[in-house]
């Protein structure tokens, strides 16, 4: 089936079966590999890409159903050889160790920003309405669907809150 | 996954007109994808139902509609709901994560199906995947599976926040059938409980489709969702509970509960309501309405801790929004 993407900017013409999902799409026929499949079943995150400006989990979709979508993943969130200041940040606090969720969570940690910017609520947030304050507890919270197990959160958290200032 | 046909509609009658045996529509995919996966469910064709308009949240009279391929986060963002219904907001934000959040659809929520592990596994028997195979879980390892609502065929829990918060506001399901008429139907008569025929969840037949949801104005303005897991998030609820109440001169006016991690449909039960209602808030009422709600709970092993923990939920949450 004839699906057009647009991926980090550039646009491609795929003839796909219905099957192949949005990640697989990504890895196998763009040979885009930064996002990874770790569960394959939305449970990890490893797959989190930008779809029209929304974090999804690119395992749990079908590319055709995406068919064009303006879509980012972690190729795309860096300027030429100049780093977003989130991924600087990743390196700066030692937000990984093995790297394999790194993709996820970056892209994850980008829409997130944007959602708290946008005055989205969350589960751990007191008032449904105003503005919203990204303390350490709706850093983790709202990045509850990104897992690492290597367990470097706390590095992860850091890098996030210093992201967010910038 | 097994082939399928992709059709991509592009009005509800035409997607009807796409739908025969064997076809399942598709929102955001990601209860169905994940169980095509595990060949769970093997349709042989997926009708695409995200380009037919059905994504608008619109007041109606007094209360809102909300089109069936509206997303969760969306929904759970929206400043009416946030103002009007609030409960909705914080059942949403309490379920999945925030990637699964932007994907799922409203009435794809309400249609999900349970996550009991039997019914994942196809090498377990299991009613509901394949009718007269028998229950791997009446007898097998127990943790999230429904004590209220049960049959001797199933014990499968229905896993939704956002429907317990939906069943406690008397939301209603707008149904088209083929041909272009519409029905309406409450959530009570919209679910089934297992019986004999777990494979059969809803009143929905085959040919009709979920348009949009519609919400009447809250039936009261305090309104709370508790939900308790086995980690802080993105994990699915143990015992959750919906309370909308209103308060008149110290006493309870009215009160809508729900109920979520306990029964085979998101639970609501009148006698609980009832109870409540004329009465001042203590806790010797709230322990009362608790005994209520339990009194007909099937504790198998492994799940006799639901009928305490459920009730000091209830508990908890009436003396949050009594206060």
């Amino acid at each position: 089936m004839q699906t057009t993407l647009t991926v980090n900017g550039t646009r491609h013409q795929l003839d796909l079966d219905p099957r192949v999902t949005l990640l697989d799409a990504l890895r196998d026929h763009l040979c885009l590999t930064g996002s990874k499949k770790g569960c394959d079943h939305g449970q990890c995150g490893a797959c989190t890409v930008i779809a029209d400006g929304r974090r999804i989990n690119a395992c749990l979709t079908l590319a055709v159903m995406h068919d064009g979508a303006e879509l980012v993943t972690v190729e795309g969130l860096a300027d030429g050889e100049s780093l977003s200041p989130l991924q600087q940040a990743f390196l700066d606090h030692d937000g990984m160790q093995c790297g394999y969720c790194t993709p996820g969570q970056l892209c994850s940690a980008t829409a997130m920003l944007e959602e708290v910017r946008a005055g989205r609520a969350s589960h751990v947030t007191g008032e449904l309405e105003g503005e919203m304050r990204l303390t350490r507890e709706e850093i983790t919270e709202r990045m509850s669907g990104n897992l690492c197990r290597c367990a470097c959160y706390s590095g992860i958290v850091a890098a996030i809150e210093e992201a967010a200032t910038k | 996954m097994r082939p399928f046909d992709y059709h991509r509609p592009d009005t509800a009658e035409a997607a009807l007109n796409d739908a025969s045996d064997g076809t399942a529509f598709i929102g955001g995919g990601t209860n169905l994808l994940d169980l095509m996966k595990l060949e769970v469910m093997t349709p042989d064709r997926l009708v695409d139902v995200n380009h037919l308009g059905l994504n608008r949240i619109e007041e109606t009279d007094d209360g809102i509609e909300i089109g069936a391929t509206v997303r969760n986060s969306d929904l759970a963002d929206d400043a009416r709901i946030r103002r009007r219904w609030p409960v909705l907001s914080r059942a949403l934000l309490a379920g999945a994560s925030p990637q699964l959040r932007n994907t799922a659809t409203t009435a794809g929520n309400l249609l999900q199906r349970t996550r009991c592990p039997y019914f994942q596994d196809i090498d377990a028997a299991c009613n509901k995947r394949d009718p007269g195979s028998g229950c791997a879980a009446v007898g097998g390892e127990l943790r999230n599976h429904a004590v209220l609502g049960t049959s001797e065929h199933c014990i499968a829990l229905h896993p939704s926040d956002m429907a317990v918060a939906m069943r406690a506001l008397d939301a209603e399901v707008v149904i088209r059938g083929s041909g272009g008429s519409t029905r309406t139907t409450g959530l009570p008569d919209f679910y089934r409980l297992p019986g004999e025929t777990p494979h059969i969840e809803t009143t929905l037949e085959p040919g009709e489709l979920i348009t949009a949801i519609r919400l009447p104005a809250p039936p009261g303005d305090r309104q709370a969702y508790r939900k308790v897991r086995e980690r802080a998030s993105y994990a699915f609820a143990l015992v959750s509970t919906a309370a909308v109440l209103r308060m008149e001169n110290g006493k309870i006016a009215s009160a809508a509960l729900a109920f979520g991690g306990v029964g085979t449909q998101p639970w609501r039960d009148a006698e609980v309501d009832t109870l409540l209602r004329d009465e001042r808030p203590s806790n010797a009422l709230f322990d009362k309405a608790g005994e209520v709600l339990m009194r007909n709970a099937e504790l198998r092993e492994g799940l006799e801790f639901k009928k305490p923990l459920a009730q000091r939920v209830l508990k908890a949450v009436l003396t949050e929004v009594t206060r």
